[in-house]
């Protein structure tokens, strides 16, 4: 191993730039979150204003991507709808972290029963599928953006909890914290200096695949009337009022659909990038 | 396992003989029907529940009345052959068919028709029209197959209201079962229900009647407008009496193998309104919600363009109907200066609570938008039937909701006390009590005008658009209503071409 004399900044991006995923999934994400961004300032037609008369209207140079069965503007509910599905995925990704993370380090670090206690219990939150107690938990707590980001957040804990145990379970019988511990530092002491800034890229990792995810279930939840109500746009739920129509409004379904498409492979890709880019051992060995 | 073996042998037979049973055409026509509903009926018991899913699966076909509600509103002798009605208009004495049998063997007399009058009208009946019978002084068996009723002063509707789903005749030794396992008189008895998913009916070849042409009939639920579409266009269901998704319509149309009848229904669809719920109790603001509300929008945003705008709680199609759609022109600045008028001139924030169909999730949202203009936030909270019933029409626990009331000449609901919109007025209850005992019909007719003024002057509720019905079947299907004069699909007059 010959030590790294750049600057850790300049050397992330320069390796990033040159990895394809991470490029193309990169500018995609920027795009999604520039288009959510702008729409807090501008959209070409206000989403909360209905115009009958003008409903159904194909893809035209007024309204690029047509109009939905209200006379909405497709373009402006993607942009506003964009803002709903980060919004929801990153904070459910921030709850999987914040507690997920915590719960890994600290069975990690205890061992025993505790160890056994938690990760058991984590198993069974995973073993009910993500989706299917989404739709309990904003079945029992009625329908809406918080419920949904809740219901989202709750079933990314698991994952988080596990990666970061099995992270930090490698990590405890390492030289440098053997070396910590010989030092009289304690385990939370060693978990908070050593082991979590040494997951952190597999945390940043994981935590894009699960933001893709969370796109998803976003999705799914709006579409099937769990999510966002109106007259907030979301994503899902324009897929659910397209069905009926799509067969003399197609791009009703078309839009919408290429949108949670597009926004997860960016977000698929922009993780691959990350991993590649931030595990040297990875790259080096594909190189 | 031996039934699907005969399904598959016959699909394999099917296929082989194909091009040799159309050269000959001999091809048998079909005696089965599926039947596509929206909603599933909680019970199947007509006498104790208002959920019009249930008359739209027992009705004429299961259950029988003395009078039945023929497609076009009209009444038709049903159990009672034939009536007298006397001088003063309050003794009626019904002449009962005989040789009726229930299904389950029992024999139909005088004594049903008292036994199921009087259980209605008790004290602890749970029927959810008590009102029908409030006006029967005294039930009379004269013999077997003659009943005399006697009513409190004439009315006017007492043959109407007899065919209703909620006065068909029961008989004491089956009543209680027939939520689960209904037996009555009618030209089909029950056969299955699988719930959550179908109820099935089997022709009754010991009715008293004509026998239906139909072996079977089933009843599908099927909630969701997009399964709605493809079971159809699979042939999965032959038939929707009321097609989920109007937005549809056109394509159906299109496809020479359906048949679109665009009909009337006695679907009132309103803004309900909790009259007793500030700010709502004052009818300056429900005024100016009447103002705000674009009906044609709604019409054409929520049902593409089916339906009628109406003005009060009465459908256009009724002799007795009063177009009072203008008495609330579009009028934003005139609805902003009701609201100021009452305290609100910022407006206001309630919840407007949905159940599932397309003209309530739909509509709500163009009405939300709407009244956003006036400056009232409705915040939309989307529920289940299962939700609605007991919290919003039983606890009345709202403040806006949208729904059709699809009981035919229902204006009387304004009067009853404890109803869920909270209504009370003093000069409407009068009208309807002098037009339950007028018999000349038309001076009922006038009262019936002056009790729509009044609501609509009250602005009680925002008055929508009457619900069309949209009717899909197989091109080869007679005798399918296309209009709904009463909550029914009935099934007795269907057939299939070859």
């Amino acid at each position: 191993m010959t030590p790294d004399l750049a600057p850790p900044a300049q050397h992330f991006w320069s390796r990033a730039l040159a990895n394809r995923s991470f490029f193309v999934g990169f500018i995609i994400t920027a795009v999604v979150v520039m288009m959510a961004a702008v729409s807090y300032v501008w959209t070409p037609f206000d989403v909360t204003e209905l115009n009958i008369a003008g409903k159904l209207k194909a893809p035209s140079t007024l309204h690029w991507f047509g109009t939905d069965h209200f006379g909405r503007d497709i373009f402006s509910m993607i942009m506003v709808g964009a803002r709903n599905s980060i919004a929801v995925a990153l904070v459910a990704v921030i709850i999987g972290i914040g507690i997920g993370v915590p719960v890994g380090c600290w069975a990690a670090a205890r061992g025993g029963f505790l160890d056994e206690a938690l990760m058991r219990g984590n198993d069974i939150i995973f073993a009910f599928p993500a989706l299917l107690s989404a739709v309990m938990i904003t079945a029992v707590f009625g329908p809406g953006a918080i419920n949904a980001i809740i219901a989202i957040g709750i079933f990314n804990i698991p994952v988080f909890a596990r990666l970061a145990r099995g992270a930090a379970l490698a990590l405890w019988t390492r030289e440098f914290i053997l070396a910590a511990r010989v030092a009289g530092k304690g385990r939370a002491l060693i978990t908070a200096e050593h082991i979590v800034p040494n997951m952190a890229n597999l945390i940043i990792v994981q935590g894009t695949v699960a933001f893709a995810l969370g796109i998803i279930q976003e999705a799914g939840l709006a579409y099937v009337g769990l999510g966002t109500q109106p007259p907030f746009p979301s994503w899902g739920k324009m897929l659910n009022e397209a069905q009926t129509m799509m067969s003399f409004a197609p791009h009703m379904a078309i839009v919408p659909g290429l949108a949670i498409v597009i926004t997860v492979l960016g977000l698929n890709l922009l993780g691959d990038g990350l991993r590649d880019v931030l595990d040297p051992h990875l790259s080096r060995e594909r190189t | 396992m031996s039934k699907l073996r005969r399904i598959a042998v016959a699909a394999l037979m099917t296929t082989a003989l194909m091009p040799m049973v159309e050269a000959s055409t001999a091809l048998a026509a079909k005696t089965s029907l599926t039947m596509g509903m929206v909603l599933e009926p909680p019970h199947l018991d007509p006498t104790a529940g208002a959920p019009a899913a249930i008359d739209e699966v027992v009705y004429s076909n299961l259950f029988e009345g003395l009078t039945r509600i023929g497609s076009k509103g009209e009444v038709l002798p049903g159990l009672a052959e034939r009536w007298d009605v006397s001088e003063d208009g309050k003794t009626y004495t019904f002449h009962l068919r005989k040789g009726v049998k229930f299904h389950d063997g029992t024999d139909f007399d005088a004594s049903d028709v008292k036994f199921s009058f009087d259980r209605a009208r008790a004290e602890e009946s749970t029927n959810a029209q008590k009102g029908l019978f409030a006006g029967i002084e005294n039930i009379e068996t004269v013999d077997p197959a003659t009943v005399k009723i006697t009513l409190k002063s004439a009315a006017g509707s007492f043959l109407f209201n007899l065919g209703w789903g909620d006065a068909v005749i029961v008989a004491p030794e089956s009543a209680e079962g027939n939520k689960a396992k209904p037996i009555g008189t009618g030209p089909f008895k029950f056969g299955n229900w699988v719930k959550g998913a179908s109820v099935d009916l089997v022709r009754n070849d010991a009715y008293w009647g004509d026998k239906v042409s139909l072996e079977k009939a089933t009843f599908r639920f099927i909630s969701d407008p997009a399964a709605a579409l493809s079971s159809m266009l699979a042939g999965d269901v032959d038939a929707f009496a009321n097609f989920p998704a109007p937005e549809s319509i056109p394509q159906l149309k299109a496809d020479p193998r359906f048949k679109v009848v665009v009909g009337s229904t006695e679907g009132e669809t309103i803004l309900t309104t909790n009259n007793t719920k500030p700010p709502f109790n004052d009818v300056r603001v429900r005024r100016a919600i009447a103002h705000a509300i674009d009906r044609q929008a709604i019409i054409d945003g929520a049902m593409f363009g089916l339906g009628t705008p109406i003005g009060t709680h009465f459908a256009p199609h009724h002799p007795a109907y009063v177009n009072l759609v203008d008495r609330y022109p579009l009028d934003l600045e005139g609805a902003k200066k009701l609201l100021a008028e009452a305290g609100h001139p910022d407006g206001f924030k309630a919840t407007l609570k949905l159940p599932p169909p397309s003209y309530a999730r739909r509509g709500g949202e163009i009405i939300a938008a709407q009244l956003r203009k006036i400056g009232i936030e409705l915040e939309i909270i989307p529920v289940e039937w299962g939700v609605w019933v007991p919290e919003v029409f039983k606890g009345k626990d709202f403040d806006l909701t949208i729904v059709s009331h699809t009981e035919p000449q229902d204006i009387g609901i304004y009067g009853k006390e404890g109803y869920y919109f909270n209504y009370t007025s003093d000069a409407f209850n009068d009208v309807m009590a002098k037009m339950n005992s007028e018999t000349d019909e038309a001076k009922r007719y006038g009262l019936m005008g002056e009790g729509q003024k009044i609501i609509t002057e009250d602005a009680v509720n925002g008055y929508l658009f009457q619900l069309a019905k949209a009717g899909v079947w197989n091109a080869k299907i007679n005798g399918l209503w296309e209009n709904s004069p009463i909550q029914a699909n009935d099934l007795t007059g269907v057939s299939w071409s070859d």
